[in-house]
C-alpha cells in the first residue's frame, strides 16, 4: 500500500529464549523524522537491521514504500540509505576513496549527487586524504552520513547514530538531519539520548522490546498527567532518601541540578512538602512546578510499566 | 554541598604536558581533586580527556608536569598508583563469559585480596545491589543496566582511594542511570573520590566540580552552579556548548 | 566492481602485517628451506662401484663429482663392500654401474645404473637420488642429439634402511603448496571476517551488490598476488635451491592459477561460516592447514598412511597439487599424464565456488 513510508505491523522477533521485540506497531509518513528512543538492550539494533531486510521477522509484516522486507529485499536495499551503529567505514581507506567505494557500489559517482551531500561533505573535504580511522568521531559521522546518502536514497535508517559523541556534534548532527529532511528524505533514526527526541517530529519511546507510546514530542509531554516539580534543599544528598519516604511521593529522582518530584496527588502537595522536609532538616527550601522533558515522560512510563 | 578541604589533595596536577610528535595532547594542565569529591572531566571527543586518565591511571607517562595519584608520583610509582585506584569504561568493564561471582573473584585476586575476603566483599557488594540472586549467572545474560552496576562494584571491590569512570553511563535506560549514579553519591560519602567523564550533561550537575577541556586545555573548572552562572546559561549543556564551540579547531 | 578491485589492493597495499605475510614470509620459507638443504647437499660422501669402467661411466661419474653436489669417498670393487661403506656412517649414496654398460647402452637398452641411498634422512636421500637423476639425464641429452623412444639408462633407486622412503617428496612442492594454500585462503577468508567484524559487510549487503560480486572483487586481487607469489617461490627454487626443472613452464603457471582459485573459494567458503577473524584464522588453520601438512603426502607418504586416512586424503586438493607440480617440475610429464589430476582440481574449484555462492548469506546470521 503506498502512503505510509514504512509500514510495521505486529512485528515479533527472537533469539532463541530472548525476546529482542514483541508486538510493533508503527507507521510513518513519507518525509517524517522519526525517533526511535530507548536505552541499549530495548531491541533498537534489531528493528533498524530488519527495516534493513538483514534480519527476518520471525512474525508480523514490514514494509518499506510498499515493498516486504521478506520478498523484496533487493528493491529495498536500492532505496534505502543504511547507516550502522558500529563504525561502519573503511579506517585504513581515506575519506575521499570511501565516499567513491560507497558510490560505485550504489553504481553512482560523488559527481552525480553531490548536490544532495555538499552541506555536509563540505565540512570533511579538507581532509578527504585524511584516512578515515584518524577522524574524530564527529567528523566519522559526517563522513557516515555522506556514504548512507551518497546513492540518493528515499529512506535513511541511522542506528544510533550519536552514541558516544560528544555534545557538539550530536547538536550538529541533528542540524544536518533537519536540513536533509527538506529534501524531502524519510529518516529514522535511533537514539538513547532522551534530550534528542525532542528533535524528530514524532518518537516512539521503546524500551525492553515494546513500544511504549508513538507520539509527537509535545504530544507525549502533554500527557504527561502528573504534576512534577523541582526541588532544591541545603541537603542535597539525603534530599532524594527523604523524598522516598514521603507519602505523597510517586517517584523522585534526579535532574540535573534538582531532584524532580512526581506526586500521587492532583492537587499541590507544596504545603505538606515542606513541612516533612523541615521535619527532616532540610534548609533552603526551593520548590518550583517544571515542565516534564520526554525524559521524565519516558521514566514515568517505565515505572508504569513496571 | 561545599566541602571544607584541608587535607591534601588525591589527585594533584601541575602543568600536565603530554605530546605525540607535535601533537600536544594534554596543554599545561593544572587541577587539584579533594578526597570524597565527584569531579567530572568534560571535552569533546578528541579534546584530550582519554591521554588525561591513562597519565592519571598510571598508563602512560607524561611528557612534564607534576602529578600525583593517591599520594604517589605518576612517573617512578606507577604500581602503587594502580593499586589504589578503580577504573571502569563503558567498553571495558567485566567478562561476558564469566559469572558474576567468578568476575569479582577475578578482579579480587588481580588486587591481592584472600580468597576469604573477596567472599566477604563480594557477598556484601551483592546484598547493596540486591543482586544475590543472580550471583551465578554468566555475565552476557544480564541487562545492560545492571551489568554497569556490577562493573562499578568491581572496581570497588579492593576499596580503592580513588575510581575513575569512563563514559560509565553510555546507552543505560534513564532509571538505571540515576540508580548508578546513587552509587556513585554512596561511594563518593563514604570518601571515596570519583573521577568521571560522560557526555550526558545532565549528569555533569551531578558532579561537584566539573573541568571543560577543549583542544587540549582546560577552559572551565568551577561546581555547576558558578559555571551556568559565569557562561550565562541555566544548564550545563549550553555551558559545555558554549565552551566546545569557542574551539577554534573543529578537528 | 572496479571500484571494488581498487579498494582491496588498497587495503592490501596499506597494511604492513598483510604486505608482510604476503611477500615476505614465501620469500623467507623458500630460502629457509633452501638454505637448510643445500647445505646438506653440498659435497656430500659418496662412493662408486663401477664394475664397467668404461668411457660413459667414466663421464658419468666425472659429471657427478664435477656438479658439486657429490664428493668421491670410496671406489668400491665389490658389492659386498656396500653395506661395510655405509656402516662408516660417511657415505649417503652409492652408485652401481653394471658391467659392460656402454655396449649395452647402445645395444642393447637400457642400461641399469643402480643408486642405493642411506634413507634414514629421507629429504636429503630423495635430493640425491634426484639429482644424481638429473645430472644423468644432462648427460644423455647433451650425448645423444637426436631424441629416441626408449630410455636408454635405467635407474634403479634403492632406499637404504628406509625402504618406504619412495612416498616423500621434495619439499619444493609442498612448500609452493602449503603457501598458496596459507595466503590464499586464510588472507580472503580473514579480509571477508573482518568486513564482517568492523560492520562494513552489513553496509556492502545493504546494497545492491549481488553476492557474486563481492565474492569476485574480494578474490580477484588475491589471484593476482598468490600467482606472483607463485612465481617468486618458483624463481627462488630454481635459483637457490638449483631444483631440477623438466616439464613446461607454462603448464605449472595454468595449475598453479588452477590451486589459487580452488584455495581462494575455499577461504571464502571459510568466511561464510566465521564472523570474526579469529574463527577465520582458526578454521583456516585446522580445515586448510593442518590436513595440507598431514594428508596431502607432504611429509608423511600417503602410502603408509592407515586406509581410512588414505581414502580421506583424496579430497584434499593438495594432494592432487603436489603430485601434479611433482610430475611437471620433476618428471617433466605434460598434460597427457595428469589430466585426470587437473579434473579433480577443477572439479573442487567449481564445487568450492558454488558453494560459497550459495552459503554467502543476503543476511545477517
Amino acid at each position: 500500500m503506498k502512503g505510509f513510508a514504512v509500514q510495521i505491523e505486529g512485528l515479533h522477533k527472537s533469539y532463541k529464549n530472548v525476546v529482542a521485540l514483541q508486538n510493533i506497531t508503527v507507521d510513518i509518513k513519507p518525509g517524517e523524522l522519526f525517533g526511535f528512543i530507548g536505552p541499549d538492550g530495548a531491541g533498537k539494533t534489531t528493528l533498524f537491521r530488519i527495516l534493513a531486510s538483514l534480519i527476518l521477522p520471525d512474525k508480523g509484516k514490514v514494509e518499506l514504500m510498499g515493498y516486504n522486507v521478506v520478498q523484496h529485499y533487493k528493491e529495498i536495499r536500492q532505496r534505502i540509505g543504511y547507516m550502522p551503529g558500529r563504525f561502519s567505514l573503511y579506517q585504513d581507506l581515506t575519506v575521499e576513496e570511501n565516499l567513491r567505494f560507497f558510490a560505485g557500489v550504489h553504481g553512482t559517482t560523488i559527481e552525480q549527487n553531490y548536490a544532495l551531500i555538499k552541506d555536509i561533505y563540505s565540512q570533511i573535504e579538507p581532509f578527504k586524504n585524511r584516512p578515515a580511522g584518524k577522524l574524530s568521531g564527529g567528523m566519522k559521522q559526517k563522513l557516515a552520513l555522506s556514504c548512507a546518502l551518497i546513492h540518493k536514497p528515499e529512506i535513511l535508517l541511522l542506528d544510533e547514530p550519536t552514541t558516544g559523541v560528544d555534545a557538539v556534534s550530536r547538536q550538529e548532527f541533528w542540524h544536518m538531519l533537519q536540513n536533509l529532511k527538506k529534501s524531502g528524505i524519510t529518516i529514522l533514526v535511533s537514539t538513547p539520548y532522551m534530550d534528542e527526541a525532542s528533535l524528530c517530529d514524532r518518537v516512539a519511546l521503546i524500551q525492553k522490546g515494546e513500544i511504549m507510546k508513538v507520539a509527537e514530542p509535545e504530544v507525549i509531554i502533554n500527557d504527561f498527567d502528573h504534576s512534577l516539580f523541582g526541588i532544591r534543599t541545603n541537603k542535597m544528598f539525603p534530599l532524594l532518601h527523604d523524598l522516598n519516604e514521603f507519602k505523597l511521593t510517586t517517584t523522585a529522582y534526579r535532574f540535573g541540578d534538582t531532584i524532580h518530584f512526581v506526586s500521587s496527588k492532583d492537587a499541590n502537595p507544596k504545603k505538606e512538602l515542606i513541612s516533612w522536609l523541615e521535619l527532616k532538616g532540610h534548609q533552603n527550601i526551593v520548590i518550583q512546578p517544571v515542565a516534564p522533558t520526554i525524559e521524565d515522560c519516558f521514566i514515568l512510563q517505565m515505572n508504569q510499566q513496571n | 554541598m561545599m566541602k571544607q578541604s584541608v587535607s591534601e589533595p588525591v589527585i594533584k596536577v601541575r602543568n600536565l604536558v603530554k605530546k605525540f610528535g607535535d601533537f600536544v595532547a594534554n596543554d599545561h594542565l593544572s587541577f587539584d581533586v579533594q578526597k570524597g569529591e565527584i569531579f567530572g572531566f568534560l571535552g569533546a571527543n578528541g579534546a584530550g580527556k582519554t591521554t588525561a586518565i591513562k597519565i592519571l591511571c598510571g598508563l602512560q607517562k607524561p611528557t612534564s608536569g607534576e602529578i600525583q595519584v593517591a599520594g604517589y608520583d605518576v612517573y617512578t610509582q606507577a604500581e602503587l598508583i594502580k593499586k589504589n585506584i578503580g577504573y571502569m569504561s563503558q567498553r571495558f568493564s567485566m567478562y561476558e563469559d564469566l559469572s558474576v561471582r567468578e568476575n569479582f573473584q577475578f578482579y579480587g585476586g588481580i588486587y591481592g585480596l584472600s580468597g576469604s575476603e573477596i567472599k566477604e566483599r563480594t557477598k556484601e557488594m551483592l546484598e547493596d545491589l540486591q543482586m544475590t540472586h543472580i550471583s551465578n549467572k554468566i555475565l552476557r545474560e544480564i541487562p545492560l543496566g545492571w551489568k554497569q552496576k556490577l562493573a562499578f562494584s568491581v572496581a570497588m571491590v579492593h576499596h580503592p582511594k580513588i575510581v575513575f569512570l569512563d563514559e560509565p553511563t553510555g546507552g543505560v535506560d534513564p532509571i538505571t542511570r540515576r540508580q548508578f549514579w546513587e552509587m556513585i553519591y554512596t561511594a563518593a560519602d563514604k570518601g571515596v573520590t570519583v573521577f568521571v567523564t560522560t557526555h550526558y550533561m545532565d549528569e555533569a550537575e551531578y558532579c561537584g566540580r566539573v573541568s571543560i577541556m577543549v583542544d587540549g586545555r582546560i577552559e572551565a573548572l568551577d561546581s555547576p552552579e558558578a559555571l551556568k552562572k559565569n557562561y550565562n546559561s541555566t544548564t550545563m549543556n549550553d555551558v559545555f556548548i558554549k565552551l566546545a564551540r569557542s574551539s577554534g579547531n573543529t578537528n | 566492481m572496479k571500484g571494488f578491485i581498487l579498494k582491496e589492493f588498497l587495503h592490501i597495499f596499506r597494511d604492513l602485517r598483510t604486505m608482510l605475510i604476503l611477500f615476505g614470509m614465501p620469500v623467507a620459507q623458500v630460502l629457509l628451506f633452501g638454505y637448510a638443504i643445500t647445505n646438506e647437499i653440498n659435497n656430500a660422501q659418496i662412493a662408486i662401484l663401477d664394475h664397467s669402467k668404461d668411457p660413459v661411466t667414466q663421464e658419468i661419474t666425472y659429471k657427478l663429482l664435477s656438479s658439486g653436489y657429490f664428493q668421491l669417498n670410496d671406489q668400491l670393487s665389490d658389492a659386498s663392500e656396500i653395506e661395510q661403506a655405509f656402516k662408516k656412517g660417511k657415505i649417503k649414496q652409492v652408485v652401481v654401474f653394471e658391467p659392460n654398460f656402454a655396449q649395452k647402452m647402445t645395444k642393447d637398452p637400457p642400461a641399469v645404473i643402480q643408486l642405493i641411498t642411506d634413507a634414514s634422512d629421507p629429504n636429503t636421500a630423495n635430493l640425491l637420488s634426484n639429482y644424481t637423476q638429473a645430472i644423468t639425464g644432462d648427460y644423455l641429452r647433451q650425448t645423444s642429439g637426436s631424441k629416441r623412444n626408449l630410455p636408454v639408462i635405467n635407474i634403479e633407486t634403492t632406499m637404504q634402511y628406509n625402504p618406504e622412503l619412495r612416498g616423500v617428496f621434495m619439499f619444493v612442492p609442498g612448500t609452493i603448496t602449503i603457501l598458496l594454500m596459507l595466503i590464499s585462503a586464510m588472507m580472503t577468508s580473514i579480509s571477508i571476517a573482518r568486513e564482517k567484524e568492523l560492520g562494513t559487510m552489513e553496509v556492502l549487503l545493504v546494497s545492491p551488490l549481488k553476492p557474486l560480486h563481492i565474492i569476485v572483487g574480494k578474490v580477484i586481487p588475491y589471484v593476482i598476488l598468490s600467482f606472483i607469489n607463485a612465481l617468486i617461490i618458483l624463481i627462488l627454487a630454481a635459483t637457490v635451491f638449483g631444483m631440477p626443472f623438466q616439464g613446461s613452464l607454462v603448464l605449472l603457471l595454468l595449475q598453479s592459477a588452477l590451486f589459487i582459485v580452488m584455495a581462494l573459494s575455499m577461504g571464502i567458503f571459510i568466511s561464510t561460516v566465521s564472523n570474526n577473524q579469529q574463527t577465520a584464522m582458526l578454521l583456516s588453520m585446522f580445515v586448510l592447514m593442518l590436513p595440507t601438512i598431514l594428508l596431502s603426502g607432504f611429509i608423511f607418504p600417503i602410502e603408509n598412511m592407515p586406509l581410512p586416512l588414505q581414502i580421506l586424503s583424496n579430497i584434499m586438493p593438495s594432494k592432487w597439487f603436489i603430485i601434479i607440480i611433482k610430475s611437471i617440475m620433476l618428471k617433466g610429464l605434460g598434460i597427457a599424464y595428469i589430466w585426470k589430476e587437473t579434473l579433480i582440481l577443477i572439479g573442487m574449484t567449481l564445487f568450492f565456488i558454488g558453494m560459497s555462492v550459495k552459503k554467502f548469506k543476503i543476511r545477517l546470521d
